[in-house]
């Protein structure tokens, strides 16, 4: 079983992305499980067909310490296992805590068990690594690889640059390691070219440039992933691509997190045309 | 041995060199801990004319050393606001924060008839869980308030923040807000996280802030009462408010308020009726005094109950401040009636306890208060420190203006307070105050502990297990005088220790008939015979003795 999370800024396209290589993965056969760790809960929305009504802390919360699995396990498109951990409403509570309480509560009701037979679980992480319970993907037993979602904008690099920072930190305590970079295309100058780039300075590689298409939207919209809403749209092969290139990958290195005087003079060689 | 003059007892204490002794306490440490736990620990000085020598205090504890401090909700809800019989006091957090700090022995109260409100024996608390840390606690703490208001209905009801609630943000200030209104009594907050300040210091200014900006000041009905006064700092431990209030009654003062010591809401609302603030411990209670003086025009003085002599000073100072013949001659009357049987106690326990020697270690005005009593049955002080105090404790306050304000001070909200516009009354005229320094009365001051102190006597702050466990090896001192904490640690050690935070089950020791019961407590622990049996039997002469075969 491989366990991947997916990092980076903000509004990128984290969940989006997550859920549409998913789709990828499950049309090739693959068993996988989706943990939302974000407390809007909207990781598995596409997969599902709507929002899942009953997290983690929700369920944990009403039904108190007699839970099953299969109460906190949606199945979503072509069987995948859609879990949501839930949270705060936004400005009370503690979040990262909530994150903590919920993997803690997957793993001993067993979810990772090799019974479950499980071939990936992604954990799709709200932002930065804000604070010990955003980075608890990253802790010894759990995430073994990390992929960043980025942009070629200076705050999506900044946020990765940050994200990296925390891995190096449980890189060094534990097993995990950066797989690699996924660009969600915002249409900025150079962009494949930068953060190519980018991604060598922090010793990893950019595996899949996901260009910008307007029926990534479409799809949203209509409560699905692109594979599942047009199967035979040139963006659902995108997707594919890069679900069989996360497929192939082997790359897992300690990364590099540069200066941030590194990063402006790499903004300013390649985004000034 | 016999002692001469108090100020006369050499540098050489003990045929010990201070300054060797103060190399003994840090050379165990690293250099960087060595040179700030030496900024701590002050041979006293006493010179003419001159100030007593800088001491370093109220900085943090550095990680790895046993300290005797406490935290910022202790100092807050334990402290301060804990004394007080009828505000409902109700921890917002984990239950082990309110359990610990459940007051059940140290302050005692008296309520006054059957039916009021007494809460002290009772302990409040939210018991927050994994739940109300991840998606916030305000809602619990809005049931907890409803609930206790339903079964209690207090008047007031007090909030007190633990760590976990500053760390997610629960805003109390609000609660207490929105439940004031709903319930129609006076609820209020502190953001007294354990976590904030150096020590429990934090956590008295915080209570000070909160009492000060919620209770003082809304019962604006005068007292019928000649000399009207408040007592500040003193907190009921071991009834010792109890025979405090006693011995003003008989003089004739009518007392507003204590803080907090066998305390109630309604004295708290009234207490800017008062004319005169009289500061016990200066260290937790000051700000109250000082923001009293600012709003309403109320001045403040230091005086000391604990010693007979003491007492005896302290009441003549506040008969000659109000200047009223009638005044002086009762409390002359009752210093002359109460002295004798002092007198007698002092020269009795005197015989078995002149000339040993004593340590005190506690709080921010204990440590220097109880000197008073030691000295008066002939026993010596030869180290004290305060757990928790500032610099103007050891030194005086006239270095206030020279005590550098940290980053963990200003932590810490400073109330900016002004003349209230209708209640601000000056209670001294400029001719008053020229009148009343020409007598020597000094007023608005704190000279510190140090000046009291001997010349080359050991001043520790905030001192560690291992100082106290070496300064016991080296002095082997009589009686050690510290807290619970300290207190099986010391006995271990084959000294008997005096709790001075609560008192075992003794007291009152305060005013006259409290002193006596000290002497007789120290002269009874001191004489103790069981303390030459610490070392078992075997410990002495082993049956069997064997060496290692790598000897």
């Amino acid at each position: 079983m491989r366990k991947i999370a997916i990092y980076g800024k903000g509004g990128i396209g984290k969940s989006t992305t997550t859920q549409n290589i998913v789709a990828g993965l499950a049309e090739m056969g693959q068993k996988v499980m989706v943990v939302g760790c974000d407390p809007k809960a909207d990781s598995t929305r596409l997969l599902l067909g709507g929002l899942n009504q009953h997290t983690v802390l929700d369920t944990l919360r009403e039904e108190g310490e007699d839970i099953e699995l299969d109460d906190l396990r949606k199945i979503g498109f072509r069987g995948i296992l859609c879990v949501e951990s839930g949270g705060p409403e936004p400005g009370v509570g503690c979040a990262g805590r909530g994150i903590i309480t919920s993997i803690n509560m997957l793993e001993q009701l067993g979810a990772y068990t090799e019974s479950e037979d499980l071939d990936y679980v992604f954990y799709d992480v709200l932002g930065d690594v804000v604070c010990g319970g955003f980075a608890m993907p990253m802790r010894e037993g759990k995430a073994q690889e990390i992929y960043i979602v980025l942009s070629g904008e200076m705050m999506a690099m900044y946020a990765a640059n940050n994200i990296c920072k925390g891995i190096v930190r449980f890189a060094e305590s534990g097993g995990v390691r950066l797989a690699g970079m996924i660009c969600n295309s915002r249409m900025v100058d150079n962009e494949v070219e930068m953060t190519e780039a980018f991604a060598k300075k922090l010793g990893t590689t950019m595996i899949h440039f996901v260009p910008r298409d307007k029926m990534v939207q479409r799809a949203e919209i209509n409560k699905k992933t692109v594979i599942e809403f047009d199967p035979d749209h040139n963006q659902a092969n995108e997707y594919r691509t890069l679900a069989e290139k996360m497929q192939e990958n082997k790359s897992r290195v300690i990364p590099t997190p540069i200066e941030i005087e590194e990063l402006e003079s790499l903004l300013v060689e390649y985004g000034i045309v | 041995m016999v002692i001469q003059n108090e100020k006369q007892c050499s540098a050489d204490l003990e045929g010990l060199d201070p300054q060797e002794v103060k190399n003994d306490l840090i050379n165990k440490y690293p250099p960087k801990v060595a040179r700030k736990r030496s900024k701590q620990i002050v041979i006293n000085k006493i010179e003419k004319d001159q100030p007593v020598p800088k001491i370093q205090a109220n900085v943090r504890t550095i990680p790895g050393i046993i300290t005797q401090r406490g935290c910022t909700y202790a100092g807050c809800k334990g402290v301060v606001l804990g004394p007080t019989r009828d505000i409902l006091n109700l921890t917002h957090g984990p239950i082990g924060c309110g359990f610990y700090s459940w007051l059940t022995r140290r302050n005692q109260t008296r309520p006054v008839g059957p039916d009021a409100h007494n809460f002290m024996p009772y302990c409040f608390s939210t018991d927050m869980q994994d739940r109300e840390i991840v998606f916030g606690g305000e809602k619990k703490l809005k049931q907890a308030i409803e609930e206790a208001y339903n079964i209690f209905k207090p008047k007031a009801i007090g909030i007190f923040s633990t760590c976990p609630v500053g760390l997610i943000g629960d805003d109390v200030h609000a609660v207490a807000r929105e439940m004031g209104k709903k319930l129609g009594i006076n609820i209020f907050g502190f953001s007294c996280e354990g976590y904030k300040g150096v020590s429990q210091s934090a956590g008295h200014h915080i209570a000070n802030n909160g009492i000060f900006a919620n209770v003082v000041g809304l019962d604006d009905n005068v007292k019928e009462g000649k000399f009207k006064i408040n007592l500040l700092g003193e907190y009921n431990i071991g009834g010792d408010a109890f025979a405090i209030e006693d011995l003003l009654e008989e003089c004739g003062f009518t007392l507003i308020s204590t803080f907090s010591g066998n305390s109630s809401y309604d004295y708290f609302a009234n207490s800017h009726t008062a004319d005169l603030n009289l500061i016990m411990c200066h260290r937790s209670i000051n700000y109250v005094a000082e923001m009293m003086e600012k709003k309403f025009g109320i001045p403040w003085m230091k005086i000391n109950f604990l010693g007979a002599d003491s007492t005896a000073k302290s009441l003549r100072k506040i008969a000659a401040y109000y200047d009223d013949q009638e005044l002086i001659d009762k409390v002359e009357e009752v210093i002359a009636r109460e002295m004798p049987a002092v007198l007698k106690a002092q020269e009795d326990v005197r015989s078995r306890c002149e000339g040993k020697l004593a340590m005190i270690f506690v709080g921010g005005s204990r440590a220097h208060h109880y000197q008073d009593i030691f000295k008066e049955i002939g026993m010596r002080v030869i180290s004290a420190g305060y757990e928790f105090a500032h610099r103007d404790d050891y030194e005086g306050r006239e270095v206030l203006p020279t005590i550098k304000i940290d980053a963990d001070s200003r932590n810490i909200e400073e109330l900016e307070i002004h003349a209230d516009s209708k209640r601000f009354n000056p209670r001294n005229s400029e001719e008053d105050l020229k009148r009343l320094a020409e007598k020597g009365i000094e007023m608005e001051t704190y000279n510190g502990m140090m000046s009291d102190m001997s010349d080359g006597s050991m001043v520790i702050d905030d001192i560690s297990q291992f100082e106290t466990e070496k300064m016991i090896e080296l002095y082997k001192p009589d009686i050690f005088c510290a807290g619970i904490k300290e207190k099986y640690s010391v006995q271990k050690n084959g000294v008997p220790m005096k709790q001075l935070h609560s008192y075992d089950n003794g007291g009152p020791y305060a005013v006259f008939k409290g002193a006596i019961n000290f002497y007789y407590e120290v002269d009874r622990m001191v004489n103790s015979k069981v303390w030459g049996y610490i070392k078992a039997p075997w410990q002495k002469n082993p049956e069997l003795s064997a060496r290692y075969a790598c000897e």
